[in-house]
């Protein structure tokens, strides 16, 4: 861990989707214990939640969330976008998320990867998105520029998104994990490497950490399917907001940054059933692919909730008319804004 | 860490490709390093090309199939276009791109030893830059699971499925376990660093971004990209040596962006033996260091117009953008333009039949 960071400039903020996080909690003791978390139960999880004691934490319920955010707003903080509302109340510099279906991975020699870790790591090193470095992430130890990276790129920028990987269970949509239920990820890639500008890539939710003073206003609850549901590849709230926050960091200069930390993924769910029920998110990404390599944002837009504002008129002007689903999106993203600047940015609890 | 010895263990039943690729290497010292090579590359067809003194006679260890060019026999060949090849410096290596008749190419440093995986197993290196090179790439979107047509990964979630596809893939370019490939200031600084992470991926690098292609253990499809790997003029005469392969590696990205064909980077790793001088290193990237300030920006917003449809054709116009906009850096870039023109003309010479076929669809 850098020795810059200290424990209280962090968030762990987990959505509960499932009610008894025993075993999840307890699994990742030793990694979280002494960090603050935010944990936000799903609003259509009838069942009380069951969280084992010893930890520094809040619970939000969806009678604070009512509360705090009201029915002025279109954006729903149900299922996996509940997470949202825990980066909106927290007050921290990092946010770290991880899926409570996740669990902590091991390394091929046997330890257990500590994710807050890595994440910070990542988050307080520069990325380097303007040249592809051979050797990945050149400030991780026994490693540095190769021959031939300009050396005025060497000092990279701030990067501020995070996003690790799954072993076991990956993040695969329900069509190609239908194809091969047996496939399962086993392959540990020990490198973390910076997202090249301009390169466009799917943000899973999963296990990611983000910058929040930087980038909190653009890690937003938008794109919700018709059909979304509780298992990941009944959604795509995720990758839309990853598509916003890389476009946003490339209009800004920032970095993000992929690879370590790995989780592990518990198997869940059937995809076959997955499949027959929708797969609505997997057509709207022939869409919203196009949509992001050529979104502009202006020049006066200098921060991420100008960005923000920029893109969801850009949504409007032109995926409006496409589907309602983007037209809704727009609206979420504006009223997220105005969310962030009323109840995210402001000093006290 | 140490380099694999027991190779033959490791040898495919079947060499793939073994009619359809040559193994390209420059060298001027000699080629011991094939022994430990050779159940790996000894199927093939290797062309040598000899740098510096070509009255020194070069030894091929029994049992390979090869052809050997000298200076002499490059002057022959080119007669006055022979200019355009690189004399002490191992830039030379592209004469036997151009002299070859084979699809593919795989291009080796004679430092460079077999490696071991993780598991202690000996890599072979050639078997899978065929694999990288025969598999699509996917420059247009980044798969946060690496290559998606690897043995046990796939698209995520998310992925377009009409981008799953791919596109033919022009480059593979492998990495070096040990000695890294390091500009001289940071040996300098790091002598003692040896690479010894290895880095179980093969990704795409995405459509628009520029890397530094290191010339150690690269393969292509010399169908595909031939003629834009031109290694430029280095050593004797020159007042740069150390970018050969950058050169080349920026050239050629350029030109697979505007073609729609990809680039491969990963895997394969090789053990890298020798460690170069550091300061005879600085004199010949010293101008480099400065230059590339310049040069990479000109290579970021270089735009090939859509007739451009040959690698030939992408590789003139680019000539004429070097001649135009990096000339007033330093009358060497005027040399060099002029270099890459030559290179293309003793190119097609050499290679008459396949020469203006279309390569694809220019973007």
């Amino acid at each position: 861990m850098s020795l810059e960071v200290k424990d209280d400039e962090i968030d762990i903020v987990v959505a509960a989707i499932h009610s008894d996080l025993t075993s999840f909690m307890n699994e990742w003791r030793p990694i979280f214990s002494r960090f603050h978390l935010i944990i936000v139960k799903d609003p259509d999880l009838k069942e009380e939640l069951k969280i084992p004691e010893g930890f520094n934490l809040d619970v939000y319920k969806k009678s604070d969330i009512d509360r705090v955010v009201g029915s002025s707003t279109s954006i729903l903080f149900s299922g996996y976008s509940c997470r949202y509302f825990g980066y909106l109340v927290s007050r921290k510099k990092y946010i770290i998320s991880v899926d409570d279906d996740c669990l902590p991975a091991r390394e091929n020699d046997g330890f257990l990867v500590d994710a807050v870790a890595q994440h910070i790591t990542n988050l307080t090193t520069p990325a380097t998105p303007f040249f592809f470095n051979t050797l990945y992430d050149p400030y991780c130890e026994g490693a540095d520029f190769v021959r031939g990276y300009p050396f005025s790129l060497r000092s990279g920028v701030k990067c501020a998104l995070s996003c690790g990987l799954w072993l076991n269970l990956a993040d695969h949509d329900a069509p190609t994990q239908a194809l091969k239920p047996g496939h399962r990820n086993s392959r540990y890639v020990d490198a973390v490497l910076t997202v090249p500008a301009r390169a466009l890539a799917p943000i899973s939710g999963i296990n990611i950490a983000f910058d929040r003073e930087v980038v909190g206003p653009a890690m937003l609850p938008a794109l919700r399917l018709a059909g979304e549901g509780k298992f990941r590849w009944e959604t795509m709230e995720d990758i839309w907001s990853g598509m916003c926050v890389k476009v946003i960091c490339d209009h800004l200069g920032l970095g993000v940054k992929t690879g370590l930390p790995y989780v592990w993924r518990n198997d869940r769910g059937d995809a076959i059933a997955s499949l027959k029920k929708e797969w609505e998110g997997v057509k709207l990404m022939e869409e919203v692919v196009p949509f992001f390599q050529s979104v502009r944002l202006p020049r006066t837009a200098t921060t991420a909730e100008d960005c923000v504002v920029e893109v969801a008129n850009a949504v409007k002007e032109q995926l409006g008319s496409t589907d309602p689903v983007f037209a809704r999106a727009a609206g979420a993203m504006l009223d997220w804004v105005k969310l962030w600047k009323s109840v995210g940015s402001s000093a006290s609890s | 860490m140490e380099p694999a010895t027991a190779t033959q263990a490791a040898a495919p039943a079947v060499p793939q490709l073994k009619d359809e690729l040559d193994i390209v290497i420059p060298t001027i010292r000699n080629l011991d390093f094939l022994e430990m090579w050779r159940p790996f590359f000894q199927p093939y067809h290797l062309i040598i090309v000899q740098d510096g003194d070509p009255s020194k006679t070069i030894k091929v260890p029994e049992g390979f199939d090869y052809e050997l060019y000298n200076r002499n026999d490059i002057n022959k060949i080119l007669g006055p276009k022979a200019s355009c090849i690189s004399f002490k410096d191992s830039a030379c290596r592209c004469f036997g791109y151009m002299v070859s008749k084979k699809k593919y190419i795989f291009t080796i440093d004679d430092d460079c030893f077999v490696a071991k995986d993780p598991s202690g197993k000996a890599i072979n290196a050639l078997e899978q830059h065929i694999k990288n090179l025969l598999s699509p790439s996917t420059p247009f979107f980044f798969n946060t699971l690496y290559d998606p047509f690897r043995d046990g990964a796939d698209f995520v979630r998310g992925y377009p499925f009409s981008l799953r596809e791919g596109v033919p893939t022009a480059v593979s370019h492998g990495l070096w376990l040990n000695i890294p490939d390091y500009d001289a200031p940071t040996q300098l600084v790091k002598p003692l660093e040896r690479n010894t992470r290895y880095v179980d991926a093969v990704l795409s690098i995405p459509k628009g971004t520029l890397f530094p292609m290191c010339g150690m253990n690269l393969a292509f499809d010399r169908e595909l990209i031939g003629p834009a790997m031109y290694f430029g003029l280095m050593g004797d005469g020159q007042p740069i040596g150390r970018y050969d392969d950058m050169w080349a590696g920026w050239c050629v990205k350029v030109i697979c962006d505007h073609l729609g064909l990809g680039v491969k980077t990963g895997l394969p790793y090789i053990y890298h033996s020798k460690a170069s001088n550091p300061f005879v290193n600085l004199r010949k990237e010293y101008k480099g260091i400065f230059w590339q300030e310049e040069i990479i920006p000109f290579f970021q917003q270089a735009v090939l117009p859509k007739d451009c449809t040959t690698v030939q054709k992408c590789y003139v116009e680019l000539s004429k953008q070097v001649k135009d906009k990096l000339g007033k850096i330093d009358p060497y870039f005027d040399k060099l333009a002029d270099a890459m023109v030559t290179w293309i003309d003793a190119w097609d010479e050499l290679n008459p039949s396949g020469a203006s076929l279309p390569n694809g669809k220019a973007k």
